[in-house]
């Protein structure tokens, strides 16, 4: 690995350690805790009132790349949790249960205000709830209307405004005892549109050929200290200026992204991956693309937590209006005619040679629809669209055989593409775990 | 007519999956609209005043074989988008001009925007509910969203929604309000004599026929009920919970009947009934419809309760319904319904209500499991009841 890459590397963990550290200590320190959800969340307006954010869905993906993931879910299921469900709740229910270990191994503290940033998905709902009746602590909500019709309207923005005037912030002040400073809050909007002009630039390298990053398995890293506890503050500022710098050489050096084996070979394929990713064995579905030269140039998954790269940045002069917009436009709140119309733009623009969708089966946000942007992507694009089926972190609906047939068939598939093959002799295989068939 | 003679009118209802009813509707009313409604909340008082049929979209009831409805969900989805989409594609929603989708969990979220893709002819609507029960923040929301429904179907019928229109049409709702309160007091009250499965049917007829025939309906079941003579059995009175959105089979229905239990409240006709109390007829019609939802709306696994505690109002139901147990019955991969179980089962553990616990599709077709399981269920009730 380059030395440059090593920094941003470093950096990212001494954050993250720190983030962790500071959780852990928050009553000694005697700082405020609130969990909150990755999409939609208002990290700026919490580091305006000086709490520490916690994400229940960052200590879900943690346990599952740790592969704790498992064992936490199978203890919820037997606490009468269905095996149905969305698996970052088991795995968040499973390891309160176990002590509330961290990732780094430090206990974390109980919240001291649940913020339920709801936003573009059912099952936070339900997942505060669930945590409610675990700490004696307020809940504040705040109900982002979904993109149905594909627009965020002025009344919807109103809406979402009034309900930070008259519920989360005056929810804040009372948790914390501190009054509202929107000062505070508009100079870390400013670091965030600092971070987000240098995020930005960095998934669009991959616009070069060979791209310079893969963004999907590097960009979850790419997009974590954005999507978390470090937006609006100058460290992120730090780390995506030094990232940018990374890159940028690594482009200028004509070379590809770095892999967990190094410099990664060859770009043979790039494609756009719609879908989370499998954390329970991260590096190994990484290696079934790298392996074969495939780079992910765009990502929906990378998207979660606020669509950057189409315009947005967090506005200091609408402090409370850009919160509003920044919720809105996270993916998941995106209905399935805006979803596709990205991911056809991302398929022309990045230059892809296709669409590979990693549907899980815990989330319905993503996963519902799926097949049909698959269809409708092949059918606008005339572009490979492929399949594979895993899951974020129940390592039961990993099957590395499998899955590994469908990459190899998919590149395959482009392959016969780039031959000028007819695409509808190419056999694909239905959607459903543990059986195979053939998309009619 | 007896009652049986009405479950069999709304029984062919039921099946009719080509929508007989919505095509005389039409036939009756040249020009006039008809919009389809998916689970769970749909403001059908404003279609009505559109002088427009609202129908109650409740998937295939088990009878259609998905084929290409397949093709668009994976395998851990739940029935009811796929055999919604079935019946679209094989033509059954011809008939049907614009289709509502209210917020009620991902699955429904994402079918309205694969709608827009599959069926850009036809009109749709996500229909946002809010989470926020404060009138002047979420009911101001509400207030605006239902005024963008009542102008999309203003354009879309070729005439102004008035609001006297409005507020006619509220008052047929409370009518049939009143009357699906007074059909659920009066199974409560004799479980034996209306039966869940009938009243089942009745409530369902509501998704095809217009209100007030469908008011009707439910009086001249109340009345036949009333006048009919059926034995009481030593069965277990039980609330059934979780079925809210997809259907359950009516085999399933029957058979937990079967099996001993008097089912004496349950959530499955959820849309017809979400309102608890009527909506006022006085000032401005569609600020009245959102501050019913805000103050009115039956607890659910969907909806965001502030001011309660999760189970406090299965708590409430079960006192008032004098429940002996309670039998959860949720879709498979439903995540909302799911989602929610453990919370209730804390708070009737706390209480000491006994429950069981299994899922369904609405395309199951062999009960035998389920029969054991109410069976012992409702026999453990029966045994351990301090009577
Ligand atoms: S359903 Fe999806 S978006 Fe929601 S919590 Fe689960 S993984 Fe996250
Ligand atoms: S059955 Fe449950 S998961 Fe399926 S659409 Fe209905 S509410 Fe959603």
């Amino acid at each position: 690995m380059t030395t440059e890459k090593d920094r941003s590397m470093a950096l990212q963990k001494e954050m993250i350690a720190g983030h962790f550290h500071a959780l852990s200590k928050a009553g000694e320190s005697k700082k405020k805790v609130v969990y909150t959800f990755v999409p939609g969340n208002l990290t700026e307006l919490l580091h305006a009132f000086d709490v520490l954010p916690l994400y229940p869905e960052i200590n879900a993906l943690q346990s599952g790349m740790r592969k704790r993931s498992g064992g936490f879910i199978t203890e919820a299921e037997k606490l009468g949790h269905s095996e149905d469900v969305c698996a970052y709740v088991k795995s968040d229910i499973g390891m309160l249960k176990a002590g509330n270990i961290g990732p780094t191994g430090e206990k974390l503290p109980e919240p001291d205000l649940l913020l339920l940033s709801y936003t573009g998905c059912f099952t936070f709902l339900k997942w505060f709830e669930l945590l409610k009746r675990q700490y004696n602590c307020p809940i504040a909500m705040l109900h982002v209307p979904y993109q149905g019709d594909g627009s965020f309207t002025p009344e919807m923005r109103d809406y979402v405004v009034s309900q930070l005037k008259t519920e989360i912030i005056p929810k804040l002040e009372e948790v914390t005892g501190t009054k509202y400073d929107e000062d505070k809050l508009r100079a870390a909007l400013r670091l965030s549109a600092k971070a987000e002009d240098d995020l930005v630039t960095v998934l669009e390298s991959a616009k070069t050929k060979p791209s310079p990053i893969d963004a999907y398995f590097g960009g979850v890293y790419y997009i974590g200290p954005m999507f978390t506890a470090f937006r609006g503050t100058p460290a992120a500022v730090e780390y995506y200026q030094t990232l940018k710098e990374e890159v940028f050489a690594r482009a200028a050096k004509g070379l590809g992204p770095v892999t967990p084996d190094g410099p990664m070979g060859a770009e043979k394929y790039r494609l756009v991956v719609e879908g989370p990713p499998n954390w329970t064995s991260f590096q190994e579905l990484w290696k079934m693309f790298y392996d074969q030269g495939a780079v992910v140039v765009a990502s929906t998954y990378t998207k979660v937590g606020g669509l950057y790269d189409m315009g947005f940045r967090h506005d200091p002069d609408h402090p409370l209006e850009t919160l509003a917009d920044y919720c809105a436009g996270c993916y998941t709140n995106l209905s399935l005619p805006q979803r596709i119309d990205l991911i056809e733009k991302y398929v022309h623009e990045y230059q892809a040679d296709g669409l590979l969708v990693n549907s899980v089966k815990s989330c319905n946000s993503f996963s519902s629809g799926q097949l049909l942007i698959l269809r409708e992507i092949e059918r606008r694009t005339g572009c490979a669209a492929g399949f594979i089926e895993t899951d974020l972190v129940d390592p039961r609906y990993f099957s590395a055989a499998n899955v590994m047939n469908r990459i190899e068939s998919y590149l395959q598939m482009i392959e016969q593409r780039r031959r000028g093959a007819a695409p509808a002799k190419v056999e694909r295989h239905l959607p459903v775990l543990g059986s195979e068939g053939s998309l009619p | 007519m007896t009652p049986e003679q009405i479950a069999e009118k709304a029984d062919a209802l039921y099946h009719d999956l080509d929508l007989g009813r919505v095509k005389q509707f039409r036939d009756e009313h040249p020009g006039a609209k008809v919009i389809g409604y998916l689970p769970i909340y749909a403001p059908r008082e404003v279609v009505d005043a559109a002088g427009m049929l609202p129908v109650g979209i409740t998937g295939g009831r088990g009878q259609i074989e998905i084929i290409r409805g397949d093709a668009y969900f994976q395998s851990y989805i739940c029935q009811i988008p796929r055999s919604t989409i079935e019946l679209a594609l094989s033509g059954r929603f011809q008939l049907i001009d614009g289709f509502l989708f209210p917020s009620t969990c991902d699955v429904i979220r994402n079918l309205s925007g694969m709608w827009r893709v599959l069926f850009p002819e036809k009109y749709v609507r996500y229909v946002d509910v809010p989470q926020n029960f404060d009138p002047k923040v979420g009911g101001k929301f509400f207030r605006g969203e239902l005024g963008h429904l009542r102008d999309d179907l203003a354009k879309l019928g070729g005439r102004p929604v008035t609001d006297d229109d409005l507020r006619r049409s509220i008052v047929k709702y409370n009518e049939n309000r009143s009357a699906v309160s007074d059909l659920f007091a009066l199974r409560n009250a004799a479980p034996w004599r209306a039966l869940a499965l009938e009243s089942y049917l009745v409530l369902f007829a509501g998704n095809v026929l217009p209100v007030e025939e469908h008011t009707t309906l439910i009086r001249d079941y109340i009345a036949a009920v009333n006048a009919s003579d059926r034995p009481m059995r030593d069965n277990a009175r039980v609330v059934t919970i979780g079925s809210f959105c997809e259907q359950p089979p009516l085999g399933l229905i029957k058979t937990l009947e079967m099996a001993g239990c008097y089912i004496v409240w349950d959530d499955m006709t959820l849309s017809k009934r979400w309102l608890t109390q009527e909506i006022s007829t006085e000032g401005d019609p569609l600020t009245a419809i959102a501050e019913a939802f805000l103050t009115h709306s039956h607890s659910n696994a969907v909806l965001y309760e502030p001011r309660r505690e999760k189970g406090d109002a299965l708590m409430d139901i079960v006192r008032r319904t004098k429940a002996e147990g309670v039998v959860f019955a949720a879709p498979s991969f439903c995540d909302p319904a799911l989602l929610e179980q453990p919370m209730l089962t804390e708070a009737l553990d706390r209480e000491q209500i006994p429950w069981t616990a299994f899922k369904y599709s609405e395309n199951l077709g062999q009960f035998q499991v389920i029969r054991e399981q109410a069976g012992t269920f409702a026999d453990s009730i029966k045994l351990w009841s301090p009577a």
